[in-house]
């Protein structure tokens, strides 16, 4: 569990970032961090894992202070995963990639070796365990990225930005494997400006706006309100701007999914309520 | 890092800051072999005070008293170094020498040290990279090189970012920089340094790709946006400069100077 | 005449063992703003080299087919040749904007070319006002965001006053926000200024309000080309895989299910539009 008090947190360069942010989340929630670039999004996520430490209020993860320990230690429970793969990846095979993070966490070897099984199986990477991660194309390398991150078992997985410069069918890969995790009862963590994803998974969603959480509720009612979407300076999803723009019919506003639209305006029409 | 603040350029305008590199330099240059000249700690301490003026116009107190910080624990060695080696050294042929002079001269190389470091600094804390790189393909030095230059001052920020970027990275799969002997510690960089170093790489491909998009290479003979042309208050540099070098050359040659502490003593 | 005309090309990248692009045989006519799309891998990012000439130039390897821009022959004329027509916006802001100041990168591409300083000049404040960002002339491209960086990089490749810009998923590292005001900036460049638009783009939700003609491209090769209606609401582009706008998808499901709009969507405007017409014609 996550628990934020009041935090506020400002950078060496004298911005600030957060300006008081209050917020909990429970083990296995499913929770999209969204907002504009600048936000504060990233920035409140990396307080989780103890990189950054907010310069009032406190952060706790399952009880402990985040600056009663240190980020090594946090990191066991709360695994991030980074937007670029290319700034984790230096060995010289994969194996060695998802091993490294187990060497610095003291596990002993058979186990490490277990493990890296478990998670190139896990991302379909089998066959590249004695691969250079430099070889392999730019998905592959996220796979790895993830693969390396999820071979410790974090309680809590931090996702930033993982849709950037995906096409189609690889987000609809990591919308599978989110529910897989979640399945795995992890909790897991996305931070994402990409609405239409969002409008796919429908999790809970905390909308940020300079520094400071302007909504924190379920996606189809968040990203539907045409007051929290010009207050985030956000783009609503498409299914949702059309029902905004037919709003004088009295059709449901909080639609984001497609199928749902279907079923509500085929009800509409056959003059079912 | 105080000592990399002392030469980082602040966009701030001044009259120090509009003046043509090309004076700036050639001004630094006469200070430096003026400084070279003497070894006396007198003429040094003008030399010194000479800058200060200069650094209240231009306004960057602030950085240049941060990168004399940085200067002074090598000035201290200097110091240390110097007087120690003159007491061995000449002990033997003039017999004990009066250790206010040898104060004084160990003062004095210090002095200089400081001075020629100063007057650097202060060049670099004055002229925009861009200013800087226009100068150096107008002196003729070959365009590749300017580029190369302004290319690199340009992103010198953004791998920074990217070096830290990196080490959040690493710490979040359990690196701790800190920990372990020295040679142990060496080994915790490595996971920093190869990304760093692969993304420069792949850095330099995309640069690469956008140059010759942005057609690289067309023209023989390149024009520029901007032209430095040397001004009055530019031309008054130099002047002031030859000035100050001539009258050097003539103490030089024709004043005894005396020890600093003969006269406080007189 | 086409603008751009592309018969059976086809490149390996040197040392790769499949094809990047196979056959690929396009037209685009003067003043089309144009979506290519297709799965990662597809060879759209290889196509797009091609027009500029880094493919056969600065990529060696061979370059098979024939590629003519502007009545030029691609593989017979140097990249900086080609810059005087082809302009091209790369995905990455901050790897093609090399100068401290965002003036000095709009002139540089006009430099290269040795072209009079007061012309120099003139392109540069007419770039900058075009693309709006006259009030950002002197700042350094560490103090811009995003999507400021990638309006500076638009506006140094329109300076040099091309017939074609080539745009690879310019908005991947923008929020939706900044994405669309990229578009808006290069629709007017396409509809204002009659520049030919190559756009290479995943965000099908976003952009192709402002295409009239889509390529969708899969392993090397041109699956589909056409009428971005025709393109998003075809059998294919589901196989493929490529994000159709939702608006289509949902045209798309009703239509499975007997309800029909008079014409295929792809954004959220013409969707409202049409299904109104429905919702009204069904009370009544």
């Amino acid at each position: 569990m996550i628990e934020v008090k009041d935090v506020y947190f400002k950078y060496p360069s004298g911005v600030e970032a957060l300006k008081g942010v209050t917020l909990t989340i429970s083990n296995g929630d499913f929770v999209a961090v969204m907002g504009q670039n600048g936000a504060g999004k990233t920035t409140l996520v990396k307080h989780f894992n103890g990189l950054l430490k907010p310069t009032k209020g406190d952060i706790l993860v399952d009880g402990v202070n985040t600056r009663d320990t240190s980020i090594a230690k946090l990191a066991r429970t709360v695994g991030f995963v980074f937007q670029n793969p290319d700034h984790q990846l230096f060995c010289e095979t994969a194996e060695e990639e998802v091993a490294f993070a187990l060497r610095n966490f003291g596990f002993e070897k058979d186990v490490i070796s277990k493990r890296v099984t478990w998670a190139l199986n896990l991302l379909g990477l089998t066959q590249y365990r004695q691969t250079s991660p430099f070889m392999l194309s730019g998905g592959e390398r996220k796979r790895v990225a993830l693969a390396s991150v999820l071979a410790w078992d974090p309680k809590i997985v931090i996702l930033d930005e993982p849709t950037i410069g995906q096409d189609h069918q690889q987000k609809e890969k990591l919308r599978q494997f989110i529910i897989q995790l979640r399945e795995q009862k992890k909790t897991v963590v996305i931070v994402t400006h990409d609405v239409e994803f969002v409008a796919e998974c429908n999790p809970r969603v905390i909308l940020m706006s300079e520094g400071k959480i302007v909504a924190d509720g379920n996606a189809d009612r968040i990203l539907t309100d045409p007051n929290l979407v010009t207050k985030a300076s956000i783009v609503p999803p498409q299914i949702a701007q059309i029902f905004m723009k037919l709003s004088d019919f009295g059709l449901p506003m909080n639609v984001i999914d497609v199928y749902e639209a279907r079923k509500i305006l085929l009800d509409f029409i056959e003059g079912r309520p | 890092m105080s000592v990399f603040d002392g030469l980082k350029f602040r966009r701030v305008s001044s009259p120090i800051h509009q003046l043509d590199p090309r004076a700036k330099f050639f001004y630094v240059c006469i200070l430096f072999v003026i400084a070279v000249m003497f070894s006396q700690l007198l003429p040094l301490i003008i030399l010194f005070l000479i800058q200060i003026p200069f650094v209240f116009v231009a306004g960057v107190q602030r950085e240049w008293l941060r990168s004399l910080k940085g200067a002074s624990f090598l000035a201290t060695i200097i110091f240390v170094f110097n007087f120690v080696f003159n007491y061995i050294y000449r002990v033997p042929y003039i017999g004990y020498p009066p250790p206010a002079d040898l104060i004084e001269y160990s003062l004095a190389m210090t002095l200089r040290f400081i001075v020629l470091v100063e007057s650097f600094s202060m060049f670099f804390l004055t002229t925009s990279p861009d200013l800087l790189g226009l100068a150096l393909e107008q002196s003729h030095v070959p365009y590749e090189f300017c580029f190369a230059f302004t290319t690199a001052v340009r992103f010198v920020p953004v791998l920074a970012e990217e070096a830290q970027t990196i080490m959040d990275a690493q710490k979040s799969r359990g690196l701790e920089l800190e920990k372990g002997n020295f040679l142990k510690r060496i080994r915790n960089y490595i996971p920093i340094l190869i990304p760093l170093i692969v993304s420069a790489i792949r850095r330099s491909l995309e640069l690469a790709e956008a140059m010759e998009s942005r057609a690289w290479g067309a023209s023989e003979r390149r024009t520029n946006l901007y032209v430095l042309k040397l001004r009055k208050e530019d031309i008054a540099l130099i002047a002031m400069a030859v000035g100050m070098l001539t009258l050097a050359v003539y103490v030089w040659l024709y004043v005894k100077i005396p020890y600093l502490t003969t006269l406080i003593l007189l | 005449m086409a603008l751009i005309e592309a018969k059976n090309l086809t490149y390996t990248y040197p040392g790769a063992t499949k094809q990047s692009i196979s056959d690929v045989s396009i037209t685009i006519e003067k003043g089309e703003f144009v979506i290519l799309t297709g799965p990662s891998g597809c060879g759209k990012t290889t196509l797009c080299r091609c027009f500029n000439g880094l493919i056969p130039h600065f990529y060696s390897g061979k370059l098979e087919g024939t590629l003519t821009i502007a009545d030029l022959k691609v593989a017979d004329c140097k990249i900086h040749e080609l810059a005087k027509h082809v302009g091209f916006v790369f995905q990455n802001p901050e790897n093609q904007l090399f100068a401290l100041s965002v003036e000095k990168d709009v002139a540089f591409g006009l430099e290269n070319f040795g072209m009079p300083r007061d012309e120099i000049r003139k392109r540069v404040d007419w770039a900058l006002q075009t693309t709006g960002i006259e009030n950002l002339r002197e700042r350094t491209p560490n103090e811009l965001s995003g999507g400021q960086q990638q309006r500076v990089a638009i506006a140094s490749v329109l300076a040099m006053q091309p017939e074609v810009i080539v745009l690879d998923e310019p908005t991947s590292f923008l929020d939706p926000l900044g994405a669309l005001k990229i578009f808006e900036v290069i629709n007017e460049l396409n509809k204002k200024l009659g520049i030919t638009v190559v756009l290479v783009e995943h965000r099908l939700d976003l952009a192709s309000k402002y295409a009239n003609h889509v390529i969708v491209m899969d392993e090397g090769k041109v699956i589909l080309d056409g009428e971005p209606r025709k393109v998003f609401n075809s059998e294919e582009a589901r196989l493929i895989g490529v994000g159709i706008p939702k608006a289509t998808r949902l045209y798309q499901i009703l239509r499975d299910d007997g309800t029909r709009l008079s014409k295929v969507p792809v954004n959220s405007e013409e969707a409202a539009q049409l299904l109104r017409e429905i919702l009204l014609h069904d009370r009544s």
